[in-house]
């Protein structure tokens, strides 16, 4: 890689610098992440509970900064002077559809991030229409959140960040407590849009459908950078980092079904 | 809170008065009340023709009796009041059925019944022509400070969920064969409020957490809401104004 880092035209996506972190009771999360995501990549980012994913990801959009390192989110440092542009870059869906959904409608949630971006009017609107196009939920848009189901919940919440136009994608546990017609709908709205893609999950399979590429954070460092088939036919690596393939799921089979 | 099944009061609907926009429907019936309570009240006619007007706005907005009457119940407090008045009051006595009251007290009890139903009966109107929704923008359309009507937006979005969370709360509770029939029964339920508590907070926090991630600021972006015809508001104010022509028309013709 010759490319400037920061050229906004062929700088990756993602591009974490030995980031570490520690909380401000001491305790100290991450230890010196290096990750890059090139553009329109898809990333699955595993790791057991309390590898620090989240932490991780919270550096992405500047809530939480860097004790040592850099983020860079398409060329862009993560830090106080441009976290607008930054949090329009980065679309974070949270993993609790009910956190992330606060406003009346759903139409007004789509809304919020374009808004607090300075968009009006017709381009608002036009915005919203098609973020929420995209997940297939144009239909619901003047209903409340409550009253849509946890899967049509989720979708919306992806259409919040859609709406902000973003680099890359992140999405906290995309594929938990959804049914599985849900969890196919949402695979499928996930392969279809061109956009890169950053997903936290355990949920092996999920990753094996949706990302090429996966890298396993433990204890605070990224431990394994593999494609995801190889890695999810690496059985040592995924024990030793108390990750397990579901009862019956076999990583090749699975490849072989989605050719 | 939003659609018409979720909801006690509300009646999802298309009438003229469901159509009119929120803020314009609150200063109509705001307007209405008070000219209801300036009138004197022994004026009883005027008070027959706020009855007629408002059965008139309900007749339009397509809500039967059988609607309104029930949820009249709000009022009971002013209803006990009233009937209290013209045993403790004091002044001139006079026999009813046997029974000595004071002739002040029943004046007034009477009056302040008739002033509360109407003003109740007004705002029944009002809360089942408006969306929950309808009702936040309207009081921010009529310029109510921004942080009331971002808490106002969340407890019209969080009321449910936190309602769901306290009745799967009192599902296991009861699962594991517990019902309140004592009063040291009572701790369990204040750790259960306790534990509702902690959980609403921690919800806050990630909300806020989810709001910040998309570019929060300090303020909701307000949706640009179309303008209001003149001929609306004439529509609307034409309520109050009636009941102002009432009260005008009884005070000169006294």
């Amino acid at each position: 890689m010759t490319d400037s880092p920061t050229d906004p035209e062929t700088a990756p996506s993602l591009a974490m610098v030995g980031v570490a972190y520690a909380y401000p009771d001491g305790h100290q999360a991450l230890f010196g992440v290096d990750l890059r995501i090139e553009r329109g990549e898809r990333v699955a980012l595993l790791g057991p509970n309390g590898a620090g994913k989240t932490t991780l990801v919270l550096h992405l959009n500047g809530i939480l900064t860097a004790g040592a390192g850099t983020v860079r989110v398409g060329g862009l440092e993560v830090a106080k002077r441009h976290l607008t542009e930054i949090r329009r870059r980065v679309g974070i869906v949270f993993q609790d559809p009910d956190d992330q959904l606060f406003m009346p409608t759903v139409r007004e949630d789509v809304a919020f991030g374009p808004a607090n971006l300075g968009l009006r009017g017709p381009d608002l609107t036009a915005r919203v229409e098609a973020a929420l196009d995209a997940v297939g939920m144009a239909e619901f848009a003047d209903r409340p959140p409550h009253h849509l189901s946890f899967g049509q919940r989720r979708r919306v919440a992806v259409a919040t960040v859609l709406s902000m136009e973003p680099e890359i994608l992140v999405l906290d546990e995309p594929s938990s407590n959804l049914d599985p017609a849900s969890r196919r709908e949402l695979a499928e709205i996930l392969t279809g849009l061109p956009i890169t893609l950053l997903m936290v999950t355990h949920d092996l399979p999920y990753a094996a459908q949706l990302c090429t590429r996966s890298v396993i954070l433990d204890e605070g460092t990224i431990v394994a950078d593999r494609a995801t088939r190889d890695l999810l036919t690496d059985s040592d690596t995924l024990s030793r980092h108390r990750l397990e393939l579901p009862f019956g799921f076999d990583p090749l089979a699975a490849k072989a079904a989605m050719q | 809170m939003g659609a018409g099944h979720a909801h006690p009061v509300y009646r999802e609907r298309r009438t003229p008065v469901h159509d009119v926009p929120a803020h314009v429907k609150l200063v109509a019936v705001v307007s209405f009340v008070l000219v209801v309570v300036a009138t004197p009240g022994t004026w009883y006619p005027a008070f027959a023709a706020y009855l007629v007007i408002l059965a008139a706005v309900a007749g339009a907005a397509r809500l039967r009796i059988g609607f309104i009457v029930p949820r009249l119940v709000v009022e009971l407090p002013f209803v006990i009041f009233a009937l209290l008045l013209p045993f403790v009051a004091t002044g001139p006595r006079i026999e009813i059925g046997g029974i000595s009251v004071s002739e002040t007290g029943l004046v007034a009890g009477i009056a302040l019944l008739m002033k509360a139903t109407l003003s109740v009966i007004a705002s029944i109107v009002f809360a089942s022509t408006t969306s929950p929704r309808e009702m936040v923008r309207g009081l921010e359309r009529l310029r109510l400070p921004q942080i009331l009507v971002q808490i106002l937006t969340f407890m019209l979005r969080y009321l449910d969920v936190v309602g769901g969370e306290l009745k799967r709360m009192r599902i296991a509770r009861e699962s594991r064969a517990f019902t309140a029939r004592h009063l040291g029964h009572l701790r369990v339920l204040g750790h259960a409020a306790g534990a509702l508590f902690i959980r609403s907070y921690e919800r806050g926090e990630r909300v806020h957490l989810a709001m910040l991630s998309r570019g929060y600021t300090g303020r909701l972006p307000v949706m640009e809401q179309p303008r209001v015809a003149a001929s609306v508001w004439v529509r609307a104010l034409a309520v109050p104004a009636a009941a102002l022509a009432v009260l005008l028309g009884s005070w000169v013709l006294s």
